[in-house]
């Protein structure tokens, strides 16, 4: 079976300056492979390239070089738009027309079946909660609405592959808990959904697999909990009635120490210091083991490590890097 | 084709909801109370200038639909970015083009049929009012049937126009576009003055880059029938025929250039 999407060599340079000569790379050489059914996230800070390959894969821009083929076919294929849904980053639709009215409109467009159209318009607005207001037009709707009403006629053809950028942007608690079940539901339909986030809560709740870009690059690609990025980097203890003798004798043990208060501390070790053989000792001078905790790099500690790397490497490196065309 | 209709009809909504449609009323409202102080005023003259009035004033309300609502056509689906949502549709670039122009053409079809029916109501009236005797000094009947012919070639001139704003706005700001519109619609008004400068000046060059931006710019006087359909001289089949043929080459020129450029556009 072939890949519901596949990427290869992907790069984008955007032109800048007034008179366009010198360039800016804003996607470099990505290349990756989704498979049916997958749920996917492409993860990145801001302005870490992730909309710029959302925009490729609709094109929307055009590639300096490499290609890309959604479902088998190239991504220029018009025929096969019938197949996927786009939710864009901050999604904006025509103020004029009603939830219900663009809905239709883009059902239209989607050939979906006249008789059908008005269950799946109606079915859809429920799905995202969006009740009475679906008669208001969109320019009285909230940015939350709006957002809602944008997964909505992402999902009007009930496509094979859902692309959706940043779907929790914009959403309150309680929308963005709708919009992951939502993915979920998809994913148990069969579906195959590629999501850009910049949370990883979102990507750890839902994701098969990720990818993490940062500076225009592939930086990481895998199952979260297996990605080298992510391995456990140590461990953390809460201890409580620890005296302070017996916090001494452990401290050379440990990476840091620091102090909650009343006796409680929190001991971080090192991945070499197995912690099932300190905790009797623990036990032994009459403290108590809270609790304990692998430390993993977060995925903010990881961005915050790349983007300083990209910066680093900017330095070094301009022409190569950043500026492709000089 | 299906999905061009939905993007024209939907252009179409949007004006409406704009208020678009309210110029039809500004539109009738100075025929009529114009048509009132005009027949005060002159003697004779009045159901010509009813005529002159309602052509011109269709030309004028026309124009500024065409160029206000063409520049903003796309240059608006882009800067809102509601584009994104809808490329993303089973519709090609040139599909698009072809859907929003279609759609703001049928906007103008309706404002001119308005219009047209508004005037012949007023010419009606006036016919209707004015003595067998008083008639008979008039060039041209009152609701002269010629009329539709200067307004059949206004028609088209919009779309021209249309089509120049949509042009523009494929690769420039909403002022630009509007401000290159206007230019070239003004520029195509006095061509016709171009064809013959040779014979005002001595420079060759001149003449012939005179000659050269006849040929390139778009010839708007070949629409303008105003004053012959007004004064009731013949106008013959062949000249608008010709001229919409020729009303109608440019356009499919300006449509192509528009969807060549728009097809090419990354949107950032």
């Amino acid at each position: 079976m072939s890949s519901a999407v596949h990427i290869e060599g992907l790069t984008k340079d955007y032109t800048v300056g007034f008179w366009g000569r010198r360039r800016y790379r804003a996607l470099d050489r990505l290349a990756l492979s989704i498979e049916p059914g997958e749920v996917f996230g492409f993860l990145g800070p801001n302005g870490a390239g992730k909309t710029t390959t959302l925009k490729l894969l609709m094109q929307l821009i055009f590639p300096t070089s490499g290609r890309a083929e959604i479902l088998g076919r190239p991504v220029g294929d018009v025929a096969a738009r019938r197949r996927i849904g786009y939710l864009p980053e901050n999604p904006y639709f025509y103020d004029y027309l009603t939830a219900e009215e663009l809905l239709t409109y883009f059902a239209q467009l989607l050939d979906v079946p006249a008789a059908d159209r008005r269950r799946r318009v109606s079915t859809l607005l429920d799905r995202v909660g969006i009740g009475r207001e679906r008669r208001f037009q969109l320019r009285k709707f909230s940015k939350g609405m709006v957002q809602r009403v944008g997964i909505a006629q992402a999902l009007l053809n009930e496509p094979e592959v859902v692309f959706l950028d940043e779907p929790m942007s914009g959403l309150d608690p309680l929308g963005r808990r709708d919009v992951r079940a939502l993915i979920l539901e998809l994913r148990d339909q069969g579906r195959t959904v590629f999501f850009s986030s910049h949370i990883l809560a979102d990507a750890e709740a839902l994701c098969s697999r990720v990818a993490i870009i940062a500076g225009g690059r592939l930086a990481a690609i895998g199952r979260l909990g297996e990605l080298a990025e992510f391995a456990v980097g140590g461990w953390e203890l809460v201890v409580a009635n620890l005296t302070p003798e017996a916090l001494e004798r452990f401290r050379p043990l440990t990476t840091r120490v620091t102090a909650i208060g009343a006796g409680r501390y929190t001991l971080e070790l090192p991945l070499a210091q197995a912690p099932e053989r300190l905790i009797p000792e623990i036990a032994a001078t009459g403290a108590m083991l809270v609790s304990m905790n692998p430390v993993r790099e977060t995925l903010e500690d990881f961005f915050v490590r790349r983007v300083a790397e990209a910066g680093a490497a900017e330095r070094a490196d301009t022409p190569e890097r950043h500026h492709a065309g000089g | 084709m299906r999905a061009v209709r939905s993007i024209a009809l939907n252009v179409f909504r949007e004006s409406v909801r704009d208020r678009v449609p309210y110029n039809l009323v500004l539109f009738a409202v100075l025929l009529i109370g114009s048509s009132y102080l005009l027949a005060q005023l002159t003697a004779g003259q009045d159901v010509k200038i009813i005529k002159d009035l309602g052509l011109a004033a269709t030309s004028v309300f026309g124009l500024f639909i065409a160029i206000f609502i063409g520049i903003g056509l796309v240059s608006k689906e882009v800067e809102r970015r509601s584009i994104y949502a809808l490329l993303a549709k089973p519709i090609s670039r040139p599909q698009f083009i072809a859907g929003k122009y279609a759609g703001l053409v049928l906007t103008l079809a309706v404002n001119v049929a308005v219009m047209t029916a508004a005037m012949y109501a007023v010419l009606g009236y006036m016919t209707w009012i004015e003595t067998p005797a008083f008639k008979a000094s008039w060039e041209a009947p009152g609701t002269d049937p010629a009329l539709l012919k200067a307004m059949a070639l206004i028609f088209i001139e919009l779309m021209l126009v249309t089509a120049i704003a949509l042009f523009f706005s494929t690769f420039s700001s909403p002022i630009l576009s509007a401000a290159l519109t206007f230019g070239l619609y003004v520029a195509g008004s006095l061509n016709a003055d171009l064809r013959n400068f040779e014979q005002v000046v001595d420079s060759r060059a001149a003449a012939w880059l005179a000659r050269g931006l006849y040929h390139v710019l778009p010839d708007l006087s070949a629409f303008d029938i105003k004053t012959q359909v007004v004064h009731g001289l013949p106008v013959p089949a062949a000249y608008l025929w010709s001229t919409a043929a020729y009303g109608a080459a440019y356009i499919m020129a300006l449509l192509l250039g528009t969807m060549v450029i728009f097809s090419k556009r990354d949107f950032k």
